[in-house]
């Protein structure tokens, strides 16, 4: 088993990354592969897409990647030190701010604050795209199917998780 | 309150639910948790507003609006706030738990499934396909946020978008550093804009 010190720098890394988390999960892809793959090499990269595609296939919010991260890393601890790293300093600001104020009230600067992370946010998540394509194997079938999902899931309402599953059967019968 | 109202007893508010216990909350949330494939905020909104109504849809688009303006993630944020709304801290505990502990225990057991069997080449190919079809999910999600952002012909937010893409996706610059940078920047931009359209 890895020591105290690795669940300290899971803890540290994803601690301090979730306080710059805005606009969701999706758009800290980036950040969570920098810090698994590039700066500490706990995962490679074809291990990271991995992740991506079980965290897709769970039930439960999508924050839940950095427990396969954490796994990898250390074990059940490690998964358990990286999901509360990332979810109880934020669930503790929000907690006490929403002690202070009761209501939002009329200021206009959450609107608009919120208006400016927009753009940033769209940024970051195309950013992840970019991250996880190019952690992915990049063969022109894949490439081929990863276009066909967006355009699928872009132009209908098709549930999700059907995409997903024919990806895998697709996967499963050696297409990509 | 009008004290001389008509059967004071019974409650007038529109939303008149009996609040739920802690132990409510946690299965709640339990529940609208492991219904959520690739996002749970829309189970969230119909459990809590349509089906226990245990809020209006105006109360929680207000309560959402303030987890979204929180770093975090917003429906981990969301069951906190909510909880703390109905029963206080350890409400928000309840809420907490119910919404993250049983997926993180499929997280987990699906993680050690992978660490045993992950090198299987028939899983390989399967975890490949459904890798390319999530960045397909997630580039369809970005585009769909993307339109309403192009239809609206703002240069600048276009241009913060196009800077964070190329610093965090292509120069792979740390993400806290570049938001310090770009968040001020970007909130400057939409205040003079929003100024001039009123002036």
């Amino acid at each position: 088993m890895t020591g105290i010190g690795t669940l300290v720098s899971i803890a540290a890394a994803f601690g301090w990354l979730s306080l710059f988390a805005v606009g969701g999960a999706a758009a800290a892809i980036p950040e969570i592969h920098r810090i698994a793959v590039d700066l500490n090499h706990w995962m490679s990269d074809a291990q990271f897409a991995d992740a991506f595609a079980i965290a897709q296939l769970s039930p439960g919010p999508n924050v839940l990647i950095v427990s396969l991260v954490g796994y990898q890393v250390a074990g059940v601890a490690g998964a358990l030190v990286a999901t509360l790293a990332m979810c109880v300093p934020t669930a503790a600001l929000a907690y006490t701010v929403s002690r202070l104020l009761t209501r939002a009230g009329d200021s206009p600067w959450p609107a608009l604050v919120q208006a400016a992370l927009v753009p940033l946010s769209i940024g970051l998540m195309a950013a992840s795209g970019l991250v996880l394509a190019f952690a992915a194997d990049g063969s022109i079938p894949a490439v081929v199917l990863t276009v066909a999902a967006a355009v699928l899931a872009a132009a209908t309402s098709l549930n999700p998780v059907w995409l997903l599953v024919a990806g895998g059967i697709l996967g499963l019968l050696g297409w990509i | 309150m009008p004290s001389d109202s008509p059967a004071a007893g019974l409650p007038v508010d529109p939303p008149t639910p009996t609040l739920p216990g802690r132990f409510a909350l946690f299965l709640a949330f339990a529940k609208m948790s492991l219904a959520g494939f690739g996002g749970v905020l829309v189970f969230a909104r119909r459990a809590i507003v349509d089906k226990h109504r245990w809020m209006t849809a105006d109360q929680f688009n207000e309560t959402f609006a303030l987890c979204h303006f929180l770093p975090g993630p917003n429906i981990v944020n969301l069951s906190v706030v909510f909880g703390a709304r109905i029963r206080g801290l350890t409400g928000s505990i309840a809420a907490f738990l119910g919404l993250l502990a049983p997926p993180f225990l499929i997280v987990t057991t699906l993680a050690l499934l992978y660490a045993h069997y992950g090198d299987i080449p028939a899983l390989r190919r399967v975890l490949n396909g459904v890798s390319c079809a999530a960045v397909g999910l997630l580039l369809a999600v970005t585009w769909r946020m993307l339109l309403p952002l192009l239809r609206r012909r703002e240069p600048i937010a276009l241009v913060m978008l196009v800077a964070v893409f190329v610093a965090v996706g292509v120069l792979r610059w740390p993400l806290p550093q570049v938001l310090l940078v770009t968040t001020p920047l970007s909130i400057a931009a939409t205040w003079l804009a929003r100024r001039r359209k009123a002036a």
